[in-house]
């Protein structure tokens, strides 16, 4: 089947697409957008969160089908063209990437709690990071990352990023 | 493979009576997992996201009780941001779900469905007494989650109907949930329960999940709580409840189980647990009427 669809603001359009597959499978295979991250396929591990209608979801775990019209938002579409957004800027600069694979489900997880809590207590950082495994940093300093991400927004709305829409 | 995307709920019902194979999907996180591992094949997929009636929850009345009417696709983010004080069990149950990233698709319809013995939401609606509303091009009927829940992964469900909504009626006294899992995020239950003191109708509901081969309420428990309360009088001038009684309601909740042993536990350790969870709960849900709660519907952080 044809699956049309927005993604990161922009129109596309994937042919052949089996209805069985995923939407990650789509985005990675058939869309040329390979930042989200397959590993576990069944909603575990949260490295391919992605927005979805602004919501973020296991990529995985959507059928392409149920893509069809709707708005995604990929890790790919956090930067402003060169200049990346304040979480990936943060994860950078608190060394909260090892080998990375984990990472841009991290982020998008982490994009959306500094949208819809500005000011995060530790505590709901936990909770927000709880569906996205990482296997090497030890989370310390995603947690760093994420805080920083949170001053440095200054407490207002959002980390400046348009992947999940905006949404003032 | 066929992707059906009705946009109404009768163009769904006549979809699903055409293709009575067809499999519904909404949060997909349990229909895309089988995908994905190939454990299944369906032939048609019935996407159940673009029906905007199923993700719409109202207060109304049954029987003369208020009740809230969840559809059947309210994902579990929802029922806790919107329905966390009317019905608090459930929105304890809802919390302890997955992630965040599970709760904004999973749906209560897909666990009912699913009527996995391990389900989560299964318990507080159990306690709170709900009903399921199931339709098909033939009408809609309503019966007791009880009688839903026929074996492991069954249901009385025809091959054409669907879940339209869960009817809850709306708690008029504390309610608790505990769930017993390895980490505090991403777990199937290991053993849950439920429960909920009715007060207006001077009643005590209860859930067990992952206890037997359904869900399923410990009647015994339920029995012997009301009426201890009831002789006690302890309804009117609520007071500590004795040990002998909490401890007789923990026996009587563990004896309701037939656990089996499997990779999250053994029948054993399911059984001394959920012994151990109705007494907590219901210490808590007591200590909790104690201090004037009744209608409050206050809850404790999950």
């Amino acid at each position: 089947m044809r699956l049309n669809l927005t993604v990161n603001g922009r129109a596309m359009t994937a042919d052949d697409v089996w209805e069985g597959e995923s939407l990650l499978y789509v985005l990675r295979e058939r869309l040329g957008l390979p930042g989200s991250k397959n590993a576990c396929e069944q909603g575990e591990c949260g490295s391919c969160t992605v927005y979805l209608d602004r919501v973020p979801v296991c990529a995985c775990l959507v059928a392409a089908g149920q893509a069809q019209d709707r708005e995604v938002g990929t890790v790919e579409g956090l930067a402003d063209g060169e200049e990346l957004s304040t979480v990936q800027r943060a994860f950078i600069d608190e060394g909260a990437v090892q080998c990375g694979f984990c990472t841009p489900g991290l982020l998008v997880a982490a994009d959306d709690l500094i949208e819809r809590v500005p000011e995060p207590s530790d505590a709901e950082i936990r909770e927000a990071l709880a569906g996205n495994l990482c296997r090497c940093t030890g989370y310390e300093k995603i947690m760093a990352a994420v805080r920083t991400a949170a001053e440095r927004s200054g407490g207002t709305s959002g980390s400046g990023s348009s992947a999940g829409g905006d949404r003032t | 493979m066929d992707f059906l995307r009705p946009a109404g709920w009768s163009e769904a019902l006549e979809a699903k009576a055409n293709h009575p194979d067809a499999t519904p999907i909404a949060g997909g996180t349990d229909v895309m997992v089988e995908l994905n591992f190939d454990h299944r094949r369906p032939e048609t997929l019935l996407d159940l996201t673009r029906i905007e009636q199923l993700r719409e929850w109202s207060r109304t009345e049954r029987n003369g009780v208020p009740t809230v009417r969840i559809g059947a696709a309210v994902p579990y983010a929802r029922l806790i941001e919107e329905l966390g004080t009317t019905l608090p069990g459930l929105a304890m149950a809802a919390r302890t779900v997955g992630s965040p990233q599970i709760r904004n698709r999973g749906t209560l319809g897909g666990n009912l469905a699913s009527a996995s013995p391990a389900g989560d939401g299964h318990p507080p609606l159990l306690a709170s007494n709900a009903e399921i509303e199931l339709e098909s091009v033939r009408g809609s009927r309503t019966l007791p989650l009880a009688d839903f829940f026929t074996g492991v992964k069954r249901t009385d469900m025809a091959p054409d109907e669907l879940i339209a909504a869960v009817h809850v009626p709306e708690g008029t006294g504390p309610q608790q949930f505990s769930k017993i899992g390895t980490r505090n995020a991403m777990v199937i239950a290991v053993c849950t329960f439920a429960v909920a003191l009715h007060p207006r109708r001077r009643g005590v509901g209860t859930g067990l999940g992952s206890a037997a081969p359904t869900p399923r309420s410990a009647t015994e428990a339920e029995e012997f709580l009301a009426g201890a309360l009831a002789e006690d009088g302890q309804w009117d001038d609520p007071r500590p409840l004795p040990a002998s009684v909490t401890e007789r309601f923990g026996e009587l909740v563990a004896r309701a189980a037939a656990p089996i042993d499997d990779v999250r536990g053994t029948a054993g350790y399911r059984t001394h647990a959920l012994h151990v969870l109705a007494r907590r709960t219901l210490s808590w849900a007591w200590d909790e009427y104690r201090s004037g709660t009744e209608l409050s519907g206050r809850q404790r952080c999950a």
